[in-house]
């Protein structure tokens, strides 16, 4: 199997769903490299390259570069999604949702609902999220929970290259509105991705690691935060679970539990805001369905109740760290 | 022009109103259509208002009566193919689009068997199989799926077009200004309509429109913008088809504006009190589009009084068949709470 970037995992995924259909179109700023311009096509693929290369197979009528002018290319995707075609919307920085909430909150999540079950919005809105860049407050952010709060949307957030090609393609194939959140330190990452079209389903966890001892929940880039700490751990003789729920919504809560279980012990690392937060869900769900397999309190670590901050001193005692998840796990076992 | 052959800003107005010129005599068919459909939206709207002061309409309505010349107008140039996306004020619009009357009354009874389960309510009836994609409580949220629907016919080639349906207040929302220019760029098959009813629920359109015309305003997205008077069924039509035309055959966006008047307040049971005697009297004796049209057609002898006279009875009886269905009709099981959240789960 060849290594691929997490980046090169992406691309591969939309074009071989825009082979495969016809309808499937892609909507953003930059996304086939600007246009009007004095200098070369295909530029840019957005700002993060994920979508380079596409225009020239498929045309600017499939690929199609907007102004900036979020509220209209989110809102343009949802109509277009509930009349026909399944585009796939770039939306730069999860930061800009601030623009266009309204078209993802009242409009796309509700309308199968609200229309009495007769509309179908098959929309996928791909968003770059997480800090680590000293990009500041304004383009660092996770939110991730905002949209996992709000029914008739689905959250996708993956921390693999391989993970990453199976969930798009599951995405521009669902029914539904799905947000694709892509972290900024993951675009690099290489990993094993087959040349096949291949799906991983939604709402299904996966155990990246198994140990008896305690169990970490996290996500996309705090998935491999937690591996390093289960590695640091393990030669201290503490052996974790690792989980990477892969999706929020759905929420693959059996998989936690039967985890729990086992252990006993739960920590949850989450890159975002703790307030009413992913990591509060998923701590409320162990505490209501498996509280009585509990040895010791229900933990976290989250990024703290600031916005990011800008001075790169700042920004990574924000990030929750390798330290701090392996102190959180040595103190669960000490408190039980 | 100025002396120095410079076009000033009313020339520049008058220039793109010069386009729109009256191409053809509407036949028998259409008037007897035309009549028919705003006689349907009255009667249903006037219905509906006695329903809710009554207290058997749950939640809140607003109504379109007096805007009818506005919806009929332009949907008699749309066939179910085409798109539309409405407001809050959407009863007309949705009945203009061909939707079931006895199904948009249940829907506004909350009941199971109207047009959304029970689950939408008069602010949210749509009717996809007929390009109805949704009356839209949020003010300004539809233009810019509006103008997703006219990317699909693009794509697609399908030769379908899409009108977003905006009021006065709706206008000064960003999201028409940013629909407004994507259609503009992209080229879409769009049609933008604000019906100007001179009140953003309670609020003058004088005082909340800062440019001096709403049509000017619209011009300078780049669009073919024209003004007219949306109680003239006539002139709706006429501008309408241009748009429409155009829309199809690639030419890109249009923009109508059509200056109206709202009978009734923003909301069932607004006192009003924001509109002077006089304006609420001449609202229903001056500026009743039903009565306009009806004066036209019968002096120049295209239709008679015992047709329209018919058509009014029809009209009054296929809402009263509609109301009492929308009172027997069974309300949702409660199942259906859960339901429909999701295609898939």
């Amino acid at each position: 199997m060849a290594r691929t970037s997490f980046r090169q995992a992406l691309n591969d995924a939309l074009r071989a769903e825009m082979r495969r259909d016809s309808r499937v179109v892609i909507i953003g700023e930059d996304v086939a490299g600007g246009a009007g311009g004095t200098g070369d096509d295909d530029a840019y693929g957005g700002i993060m390259g994920v979508t380079r290369g596409l225009v020239g197979e498929f045309g600017r009528a499939r690929v199609i570069d907007t102004p900036i002018t979020e509220s209209a290319l989110v809102g343009m995707a949802a109509g277009a999604a509930m009349t026909g075609l399944r585009p796939v919307a770039e939306l730069m920085f999860v930061d800009f949702l601030g623009v266009c909430l309204d078209q993802i909150l009242n409009q796309a999540a509700k309308f199968r609902y609200m229309f009495g079950g007769k509309a179908r919005t098959p929309l996928v809105i791909r968003t770059m999220f997480g800090a680590g860049f000293n990009a500041g407050a304004q383009h660092s952010q996770c939110l991730y929970s905002i949209f996992t709060h709000i029914p008739g949307l689905k959250v996708v957030i993956p921390s693999t290259p391989y993970d990453a090609k199976g969930l798009l393609i599951q995405a521009v194939r669902d029914e539904d509105p799905v947000i694709f959140l892509e972290h900024t330190k993951l675009y690099d990452l290489e990993g094993e991705v087959p040349a096949e079209s291949y799906t991983v389903p939604f709402g299904e966890a996966t155990v990246l690691r198994e140990g008896g001892d305690a169990t970490i929940v996290a996500l996309a880039r705090m998935t491999h935060v937690a591996l390093e700490a289960a590695a640091a751990l393990a030669e201290k003789g503490v052996e974790v679970t690792v989980i990477d729920p892969r999706t929020t919504s759905p929420l693959d809560e059996e998989t936690i539990l039967e985890s729990i279980g086992t252990t006993g012990r739960l920590l949850v690392v989450d890159e975002s805001n703790p307030r009413c937060s992913v990591a509060s869900e998923i701590a409320a769900v162990v505490a209501e369905r498996g509280f009585r397999d509990l040895k010791a309190p229900i933990r976290r670590v989250t990024a703290p109740h600031t916005p990011v901050p800008f001075s790169p001193i700042l920004e990574n005692a924000y990030i929750p760290s390798t330290k701090a998840v392996e102190a959180a796990v040595l103190e669960l076992m000490r408190t039980s | 022009m100025d002396s120095s052959g410079n076009r000033g800003p009313m020339e520049s107005m008058s220039d793109i109103g010069s386009e729109w010129v009256r191409r053809m005599t509407l036949d028998r068919d259409a008037l007897l259509h035309a009549y028919t459909t705003m006689r349907r939206i009255r009667e249903f709207e006037e219905r509906v208002n006695a329903e809710f002061v009554a207290g058997h309409v749950p939640g809140f309505v607003h109504l379109y009566s007096g805007e009818e010349a506005i919806a009929v107008g332009i949907c008699i140039h749309l066939d179910s193919g085409d798109y539309i996306g409405s407001t809050h004020r959407g009863h007309g619009h949705s009945l203009a689009k061909g939707c079931d009357s006895k199904r948009m009354m249940l829907e506004i009874f909350g009941k199971a068997e109207g047009l959304c389960a029970g689950k939408g309510g008069s602010m949210h009836i749509a009717d996809l199989e007929r390009g109805m994609l949704g009356a839209n409580a949020i003010v300004g949220g539809s233009p810019p799926l509006v103008i997703g629907a006219a990317l699909t016919a693009k794509t697609l080639k399908s030769d379908r077009v899409a009108v977003a349906f905006t009021g006065d207040g709706g206008s000064n929302q960003g999201t028409i200004f940013e629909a407004m220019n994507m259609a503009v760029v992209l080229q879409l098959p769009a049609i933008f309509v604000i019906e100007n009813n001179g009140y953003g629920e309670g609020t003058a359109v004088e005082y909340a429109v800062g440019a001096e015309d709403l049509a000017r305003r619209a011009a300078g997205f780049g669009m073919p913008a024209v003004k007219v008077d949306g109680r003239d069924f006539f002139a709706v039509y006429d501008a309408a088809e241009n748009a429409v035309t155009r829309a199809r055959a690639g030419g890109g966006p249009s923009f109508i504006e059509a200056r109206c008047t709202r009978i009734h307040g923003h909301y069932c049971g607004d006192p009003q009190s924001y509109r002077s005697k006089e304006e609420l009297t001449q609202a229903r004796e001056l500026h009743d589009p039903i009565t306009a049209f009806r004066e036209r057609v019968l002096a120049s002898g295209e239709l008679k009084a015992g047709e329209l006279e018919s058509i009014d009875r029809q009209a009054a009886a296929e809402m009263e068949a509609a109301v009492t269905a929308a009172h027997a009709g069974a309300a949702p099981s409660l199942e259906a709470l859960y339901t429909d959240v999701y295609a898939t789960y």
